[in-house]
């Protein structure tokens, strides 16, 4: 198979799958029997996946099947109930949502969520807040330490904001910008705390055939520029099968498959819980 | 070359521009006002300080706040038991009164500080209820409280006078009666210096990373926990930002008074200022200033109306609620700051 020889995957200890050149270093992310139930629901279960550090992953499935609680879990907007997450080596079980964050995850959120009432370079640079030193009185005296790293600050926004061609808009109010400029925004904003993994929650959603295309490059040159991983939930098979180099597709919380998307096309149980689905509809 | 300000940048300046204009003309005009506006201008300046800090809490924070006027308070008798203990070793009154200010501010942050632990780590109304109860316990520590000054130092006492006070001490304090025979230091030009700092105070924090942080929070927490934010840590500084305010427009306020007493800082004095926000607009300073300054007069300029001038007071309120919230009218307004902003571009 093609795709296999172009991103060999082989076997790491916790039995998943990450892309030939990122095997010899430590995974970004391992999770561990990771799992949450609300009351008696177990919404995710037996959740296993290693992503490489430099890895593009997509998380699949149905409606309902979990996905986003995946990323909740990660980001410790749930605190999982079971099951261990390894950041780049470090248990994130006494993390907060900030402090995972400071560690090396940024998300983006399936119903948007940007800051609406401040600009969109504001948008990008709250983001950076975590690298920024000057305190509270270099701000309400302007010391230099404020100009310094104000001035550093609006010009790395600039720049993250050029990668979608967005620098324009930056002065523009993120509530008023139209429906995709508002997810690329969010991906500009998680990019801004400098991750090492980034997950993207539907990033494509309502999204018109050309700005998917072009998005799918733009993950692709994300990935490229900044060395990051890269975990991503989609509907949009044309843009996973694309794009990913391993896959995990979930069903009623629980994996049903790993693999390269050419495994997943034509893993059976996929078919019957996913894809198969999707042809009848 | 045309000036690169922004949009908010402008504003503020304008702001600025202003409070300044306001002060030189009534400054010129001193001799024409009457003996009664006179008078206001002090306890204007301390409420438009009362407005812009809570516009701090309500419109950049975005929690609610309705115990005010309890900061006020403790700024008040903090910072002037502070000016009356020092009148001796400091004779020169603007210091004195500036040293009472920075007290007042600094009592006022630190009750700020304490409400603030328990209650901004939730979410909710929570800072609602509890600022409540905090403008009620505030007025009845103050109503109970006695407190002198002889030569040993500073004497406390609570529910009754058992200061014992030694020879030639002062009792500065005394429970419901407050305090009396303050020395009237307070001055316009002083409630003009505080306005101004006070503004350049939030307009910096607000134009800051703690500004776009506690802005962010307002808007959405948990995209603002998502990026590393330390969303109690800020939500504290904007909360003991406008605490401290308020502690120096209490002093300010105090200081233009010969008595002061608890009961003034009561919940409708709270309410009166949040009225001041929202009626000049949520995360608006200069509507703020605007309507600080307007309602404060207002009963002052209803006079002539006698017993029904609280009457008017609430009709004049609700009209100009009414207005400013009307589609129409609002429409009507946006076009023109539409064609300047299109004149701008041009
Ligand atoms: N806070 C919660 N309390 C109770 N149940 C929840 C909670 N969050 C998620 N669930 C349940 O967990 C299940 C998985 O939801 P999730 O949002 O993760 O699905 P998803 O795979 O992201 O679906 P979609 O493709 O529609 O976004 C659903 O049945 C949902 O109702
Ligand atoms: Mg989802």
């Amino acid at each position: 198979m093609a795709t296999r020889q172009k991103t060999k995957l082989v076997p790491i200890p916790s039995k998943s799958l990450v892309p030939e050149r990122d095997v010899d270093k430590r995974p970004i992310l391992e999770c561990i029997n990771l799992g949450i139930s609300f009351g008696g629901l177990k919404a995710v279960e037996g959740f296993d996946l290693t992503i490489g550090r430099t890895e593009i992953a997509g998380l699949i499935g149905p409606n309902g099947a979990g996905k986003t609680t995946v990323f909740n879990l990660l980001t410790k907007v749930y605190q999982p109930t079971m099951g261990t997450v390894l950041l780049d080596g470090m248990d994130t079980h006494d993390m907060t949502t900030a402090q995972v964050n400071r560690n090396g995850i940024a998300r983006t959120f399936q119903n948007i969520r940007l800051f609406q009432n401040l600009t969109v370079e504001e948008n990008v640079k709250v983001a950076m807040d975590a690298h920024m030193k000057y305190n509270m009185w270099s701000g309400i005296f302007r010391m230099p330490g404020y100009w310094k790293e104000e001035k550093i600050a609006h010009e790395r926004a600039l720049e993250l904001l050029s990668i979608f061609h967005m620098e324009d808009l930056a002065n523009a109010q993120a509530g008023s910008l139209p429906y995709g400029a508002q997810r690329r925004l969010e991906i500009v904003r998680a990019l801004a705390t400098n991750p090492s993994l980034l997950l993207l929650d539907e990033p494509a959603a309502g999204m018109n055939p050309s700005e998917t295309a072009e998005l799918m490059e733009n993950i692709r040159k994300i990935r490229d520029t900044f060395q990051i991983a890269i975990l991503l939930i989609e509907h949009d098979m044309n843009l996973v099968m694309n794009i990913c180099e391993g896959i995990a597709v979930l069903n009623f919380g629980r994996i049903i498959a790993k693999g390269t998307p050419d495994d997943i096309q034509a893993n059976p149980a996929v078919i019957e819980a996913y894809l198969g689905k999707k042809k009848e509809a | 070359m045309k000036l690169k300000l922004n949009k908010t940048t402008r504003k503020n300046f304008a702001t600025y521009g202003v409070v300044i204009l306001a002060y030189v003309l009534l400054q010129v005009m001193k001799g024409s006002l009457s003996s009664s506006l006179k008078g206001m201008l002090v306890p204007i300046c301390a409420y438009v300080v009362m407005a812009i800090s809570l516009n701090l809490t309500v419109g950049i924070l975005g929690e609610l706040s309705l115990g005010h006027a309890g900061f006020m308070s403790v700024g008040a008798f903090t910072g002037v038991t502070a000016a009356i203990a020092l009148q001796n070793v400091i004779p020169a009154a603007p210091l004195r009164l500036a040293v009472g200010l920075a007290v007042g501010a600094a009592f006022a942050g630190i009750a700020g500080f304490l409400i603030g632990i328990p209650v901004l780590r939730l979410n909710g109304d929570y800072l609602a209820i509890v600022t409540l109860a905090f403008g009620e316990i505030i007025k009845s520590i103050f109503n109970n409280l006695y407190v002198g000054i002889d030569k040993n130092g500073m004497q406390f006492s609570l529910l009754s006078d058992k200061t014992n006070l030694a020879e030639g001490g002062k009792l500065i304090i005394e429970g419901p009666m407050g305090i009396g025979g303050i020395q009237k230091i307070s001055t316009f030009t002083a409630g003009f210096i505080l306005v101004m700092i006070t503004l350049i105070i939030v307009f910096n924090l607000v134009n800051s990373r703690a500004g776009r942080a506690i802005m962010a929070i307002r808007d959405n927490h948990i995209a603002a926990e998502s990026i590393g934010l330390h969303v109690t840590h800020y939500k504290m500084m904007a909360f003991v930002t406008s605490a401290a305010l308020a502690g120096a427009a209490g002093t300010l306020f105090a200081m233009n008074y010969s008595t002061i007493m608890a009961n003034k800082f009561d919940f409708n004095t709270s309410i009166l200022v949040l009225v001041f926000v929202v009626l000049g607009g949520q995360g608006n300073m200069l509507g703020s200033i605007v309507a600080a300054a307007a309602l404060t007069v207002l009963p002052e300029m209803l006079r002539t109306f006698a017993d029904y001038r609280m009457l008017v007071y609430a009709i004049v309120l609700i009209l100009v609620m009414l207005t400013t919230n009307n589609a129409t009218l609002r429409s009507w307004f946006s076009r023109f700051s539409l064609k300047n902003r299109e004149k701008e571009a041009a």
